[in-house]
């Protein structure tokens, strides 16, 4: 197994509350991790470490260390900017950026510089644009109206074209929370098919509140108990033979 | 019953707070149509005053249209360059700080402070520095005394900003620059857009900071170092006259003043309309 990510002795405190307790983990590359656990055991605030955006809130605190391709995201020479192209994040609801489509797509290749690689190599920036809004399966439904603005979208739009705009940054982890939540059935299985599909590329890490959901896409399980990681495992063994008490009480349903 | 009776007694009190404010607004407007148009010709929008300003009871205020235009006008661009970056600065770099909060409480009572103080302030820094009165020294209290409230104006309209938007942008590897620029200015144009009008009414609308710093003439001004003229001035200094038709032309001032405040508001409106497309809620 390929280890894309490896958390090592990570803690997050919120104050002086501490949300995360030493968590062990690896992510493997390539595939779909899901993070598991009952409410408030701190799915999010796992993830949100993965691409150092925690941070971004009042009075954090996060200790310990996150490998990516072995090297430390918190160590201080590492740019955080640079840890957050390559992990992209679609988070619960979506949020389009306060412009048009074409643009909520094309903002990160612009920030980041890739248009001008594009022309060079006699590609377009509209290409692109379509190649991932085809990605996210929106294309269809806004080709017509590229330059409208992106909050005329339904929820469900509006979460594909967030895929779509972390998609574009073409980061080698996506991190998604929770990401059909606010989702009708439809566009939430639309959603899971093309995460399903991106996963061959990329490496997918989904945090999760429907075990059924977990028992779709999963390849990988990581279970959390109160700011404690329980078990981690293939999601094949975690399902039939759970190690830990606490993981086959939340499996069956005991507890969460 | 009880209850309804209170209710009816609110509504009646907030309608009739209503009626006082929109009276008090209508019997301004009235006073200043009513006084000043039959004075208002197309001399007075298009000549210099002749007979001095004092005095005169020919010409127009050209002078002081155009004075105060480039007066607040100036200012009030100067006054956003300086204000956008602080209030950004103030949101996105170093919100909960304790210097954030003294520089917030600063600024509202910088706020309070009466414009006549800034007028002294800048008079005394211009004969520090040797300066005349003049349409530089003029544009720079003006400034001074825009900032208050433009920055905050602008920094409460950024706080609005849903935390998860700056996050969307942070995760695609935006910088806070990036994000302040292309995401935060445009989710808050609108906001923005008020503070600057806001501004820009505080400033064409006061006489007191304009008084020592700009002073007054009956030229239009050629450089930023000639004396300028401006409307609340005009008003000020033709109403004090003992003659009845030159005080109607205070009225015709202090009309021209009013409509060209209600035009930029109409205008930005405008734009603010079709800059609110955009937004994310
Ligand atoms: N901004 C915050 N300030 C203070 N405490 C917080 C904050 N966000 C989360 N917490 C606390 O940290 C713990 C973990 O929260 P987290 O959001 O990671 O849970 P979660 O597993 O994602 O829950 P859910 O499934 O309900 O989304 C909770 O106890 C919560 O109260
Ligand atoms: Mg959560």
């Amino acid at each position: 197994m390929n280890t894309k990510i490896a958390i090592q002795n990570l803690n997050a405190y919120y104050g002086k509350e501490q949300a995360l307790k030493g968590i062990e983990a690896q992510i493997p590359a390539g595939g779909i991790t899901v993070i598991v656990g009952p409410s408030g055991c701190g799915k999010s605030t796992l993830l949100r470490c993965l691409n150092r955006l925690l941070e971004e809130t009042n009075g954090v605190r996060v200790t310990g260390q996150v490998l990516l391709d072995g090297e430390d995201i918190y160590a201080r020479k590492a740019d955080v900017t640079e840890v957050r192209t390559r992990v992209g994040l679609l988070a619960p609801k979506p949020f389009p950026l306060p412009m048009s489509i074409y643009d909520n797509v094309s903002y990160g290749r612009r920030i980041h510089g890739l248009e001008k690689l594009e022309r060079r190599n006699g590609r377009s920036l509209d290409r692109k644009v379509e190649q991932y809004l085809r990605a996210a399966g929106l294309w269809d439904e806004v080709k017509d109206r590229l330059h409208d603005p992106a909050s005329g979208l339904s929820t469900g739009q509006q979460q594909r074209l967030c895929l779509a705009r972390a998609l574009a940054v073409e980061p080698e982890v996506l991190l998604c929370d929770e990401p059909t939540s606010a989702l009708d059935p439809i566009s939430a299985q639309r959603i899971e098919e093309q995460l399903k599909l991106l996963s061959a590329e990329t490496t997918v890490v989904i945090v999760s509140h429907s075990l059924r959901q977990a028992r779709r896409l999963a390849d990988h399980i990581i279970f959390l108990w109160m700011g404690n990681l329980v078990e981690s495992g293939p999601s094949a063994q975690m399902f039939s033979a759970p190690r830990d008490e606490r993981t086959r009480a939340y499996l069956y349903g005991d507890i969460g | 019953m009880k209850r309804k009776l209170t209710e009816l007694f609110a509504q009646t009190l907030m309608g009739l707070s209503l009626l006082v404010v929109i009276g008090s607004l209508a019997l301004i407007l009235g006073t200043v149509i009513w006084k000043g148009l039959p004075a208002l010709n197309l001399a007075m929008l298009t000549q210099v005053p002749k007979g001095g300003y004092y005095l005169g009871k020919e010409g127009g205020i050209l002078n002081a249209i155009v004075g105060s235009l480039y007066l607040a006008g100036g200012a009030t661009l100067l006054a956003v360059v300086v204000s956008l970056p602080i209030a950004l600065f103030l949101q996105l770099y170093a919100n909960r700080s304790r210097w954030v909060q003294f520089a917030r409480l600063s600024l509202d009572l910088l706020f309070g402070v009466p414009s006549i103080v800034y007028g002294a302030f800048g008079f005394t820094i211009m004969l520090f520095l040797g300066m005349r009165a003049s349409l530089l020294g003029g544009i720079l209290t003006l400034t001074l005394l825009e900032l208050p409230i433009m920055v905050r104006g602008m920094d409460e309209s950024i706080a609005m900003v849903p935390q998860a938007l700056k996050e969307s942008a942070y995760a695609l590897g935006s910088t806070r620059l990036e994000t302040s620029l292309k995401v935060i200015v445009r989710q808050t144009a609108p906001g923005l857009m008020t503070a600057i009008l806001l501004a820009f009414g505080r400033g064409i609308g006061d006489a007191a900071s304009v008084l020592f710093t700009a002073g007054y003439t009956d030229r239009l001004p050629t450089s930023l170092m000639d004396p300028v003229a401006s409307l609340p001035l005009a008003v000020f200094f033709q109403l004090g006259t003992p003659f009845p038709a030159v005080q109607q032309r205070a009225y015709a001032s202090a009309l021209v003043l009013t409509v060209i405040v209600l035009l930029t508001s109409l205008i930005s409106r405008g734009l603010t309309k079709r800059l609110e497309k955009h937004i994310v809620r």
